[in-house]
């Protein structure tokens, strides 16, 4: 194993993180600070209890999972797009580096600057909102397997597209919009029955019901099955970044 | 002898069907300078880009350092320097971190020793802690050689390497190349300047239309394809080739004051004392006489223009 390879592209994304704190740590959380402060501080003080939980403790896993989800896919499809895009992944094709090498490199970085950028939201949340975190281990163990899974998809999305254009399109035009109906700032259950419904074809239902789980105990859906189709979606990234390296879908030609 | 680069029977069909590489073989051996010269699009790119890992091969096999480059990948790869062709670097590392980021890759473990060496010896040592972004086109060029030669490695590619440098660095690069030959480099060169060949080169090859037209020693090539010509100027103008000549390799300028004889660099100089000796006999005088031996350049033009028999047949 080329673990000197490994390390020097975890390195070298983690000195990006650096070079740009601004961009990838201040700006996530500045915003999602914004969210706490309206709709938990602001506006979550005049709504009711959900699941005997304060309005605002109630939406902060769903907002940590949206910055978790948005900075893993962004992080990761940067990583691997800007080689492409300015031509020096010649350098890691050429290397005596193996696809996994190449994975955990990028992917291992991604996930690392995503949980430390959760974690700094949940400490900022603090400051705006009280709430308490039942199951601490498996509330990380959440946090990583959803930061490694997403950061999977954004790796994928970086060698898929072409343009900026196409970096920004999934987790604009299809993250958020999930995110946002997949229960962050409401229970499943306050839907009518037919949403209930389509909403479970929703995976980040999962997630965010499992890390809720996680902080207070209550979920929308079991958090067996928010484990299992995190995990099956973990398969279903894996099997296709192993298909790219397998083909050399637009890195080899 | 077993080559550093042994290449046999490869092809490459890309995805739109256009074939760049048909049938190649090549073997390059330790310490030599290759050459490797064609027209635009012949496939040198390609035919690197293969060895080194970035482009899937097709048929054939295809080996570096004794290794496999499908199955012993690794090795293989380790053992080679890619200097390419286009300037592609990361804008916003130091020149320090770039380099030592390639070592990393190339699964060699931290040599501050090493990096500040290669560093000196092309002259960027001063400017280890600037980005790549603020410096010029030339500094960046010895940036790319210097990520090539981080890990030490026994074969160097280099693609076009001296494209758009001024002749200072032109020069220092043909000193460090002739220096890492010394240390037992094998190096692969494809340029569009045939001056740096005819200087550096060992051996020179021959890419044309995907294949490999000819594979052979400069200086054994320059005698056997290359040309000389005397050219006369005369004293008197001269409305056609005397009869007496017609049998020579000789031509009449368009203004009829100039001879010009051409003979192959091969020959022994006894067709030009045969000349001299008839066009005294015909008392055509002369003012002056010059000799020029036909270049580098010169053998890869008429190589390159030569016809194929396919072509010559599709005519």
């Amino acid at each position: 194993m080329n673990l000197y390879g490994v390390k020097a592209i975890y390195q070298f994304e983690m000195a990006r993180m650096r070079r740009t704190l601004m961009q990838s740590v201040l700006s996530p959380v500045i915003s999602t600070c914004l969210y706490f402060v309206v709709f938990g501080s602001a506006i979550g003080s005049r709504m009711g209890d959900i699941d005997s939980i304060s309005y605002g403790a109630y939406i902060i896993p769903g907002l940590v999972m949206l910055s978790l989800l948005m900075q893993s896919i962004s992080n990761a499809s940067f990583g691997i797009y800007m080689p492409k895009f300015s031509g020096t992944i010649y350098e890691v094709l050429s290397a005596p580096v193996s696809y996994i090498e190449i994975v955990l490199g990028y992917v291992g970085a991604a996930t690392t600057k995503a949980v430390i950028l959760g974690l700094i939201i949940l400490a900022t949340a603090r400051l705006f909102v009280d709430y308490s975190i039942l199951h601490p281990f498996w509330m990380f163990s959440f946090l990583v397997l959803t930061a490694v899974t997403f950061s999977l998809f954004g790796f994928i999305i970086g060698i898929w597209a072409d343009g900026f254009e196409k970096l920004q399109i999934v987790p604009m035009m299809i993250v958020t919009p999930l995110v946002f109906l997949g229960g962050t700032f409401y229970s499943i259950d306050m839907l009518p029955e037919i949403w209930q419904t389509i909403s479970l074809f929703n995976p980040v239902v999962y997630l965010i019901s499992g890390f809720r789980w996680a902080f207070y105990g209550v979920s929308d859906v079991h958090v067996g099955i928010s484990v299992g189709m995190t995990l099956v979606f973990l398969t279903a990234c894996l099997t296709i970044v192993w298909w790219i390296f397998k083909t050399g879908y637009r890195l080899r030609s | 002898m077993q080559p550093d680069i042994s290449v046999k029977h490869l092809n490459k069909i890309y995805e739109g069907g256009f074939q760049a590489l048909k049938d190649v073989n090549l073997e390059i051996y330790p310490g030599e300078i290759f050459a490797l010269l064609g027209p635009n699009g012949a496939g040198k790119t390609t035919l690197i880009s293969i060895i080194c890992g970035i482009v899937n091969p097709g048929d054939g096999e295809v080996k570096a350092a004794g290794y496999d480059i499908r199955k012993q990948y690794r090795k293989a790869r380790g053992s080679i320097g890619l200097v390419p062709q286009e300037l592609n670097t990361d804008s916003f590392e130091t020149v320090w971190d770039a380099v030592s980021f390639t070592r990393g890759l190339f699964g060699k473990p931290p040599k501050p020793s090493h990096i500040e060496k290669v560093l000196k010896d092309l002259s960027l040592w001063d400017k280890r802690n600037n980005r790549i972004m603020s410096l010029s086109g030339g500094m960046k060029r010895r940036v790319m050689i210097a990520k090539a030669l981080s890990h030490e490695p026994r074969i160097l590619f280099l693609d076009e390497p001296t494209a758009g440098v001024d002749v200072e660095l032109r020069r220092d690069m043909w000193e460090m190349v002739r220096k890492l030959r010394e240390n037992g480099t094998t190096i692969i060169l494809t340029t569009h300047y045939i001056e740096e060949a005819e200087e550096m080169a060992d051996r020179i090859g021959v890419i044309r239309q995907g294949q490999i037209i000819l594979v052979e020693e400069k200086d054994r090539l320059m005698s056997k394809l290359g040309k000389k010509e005397l050219r006369l100027q005369l004293q008197q103008k001269l409305d056609q080739v005397p009869g007496e000549l017609t049998l020579e390799p000789i031509e009449l300028s368009n203004d009829g004051w100039e001879l010009v004889y051409t003979f192959d660099s091969q020959q022994q100089q006894a067709g030009v004392a045969r000349l001299l000796r008839t066009l005294g006999d015909l008392e055509i005088e002369y003012r002056d006489l010059q000799t020029r031996e036909s270049s580098l350049e010169d053998i890869f033009v008429g190589l390159v223009n030569e016809q194929s028999p396919q072509e010559r047949s599709t005519e």
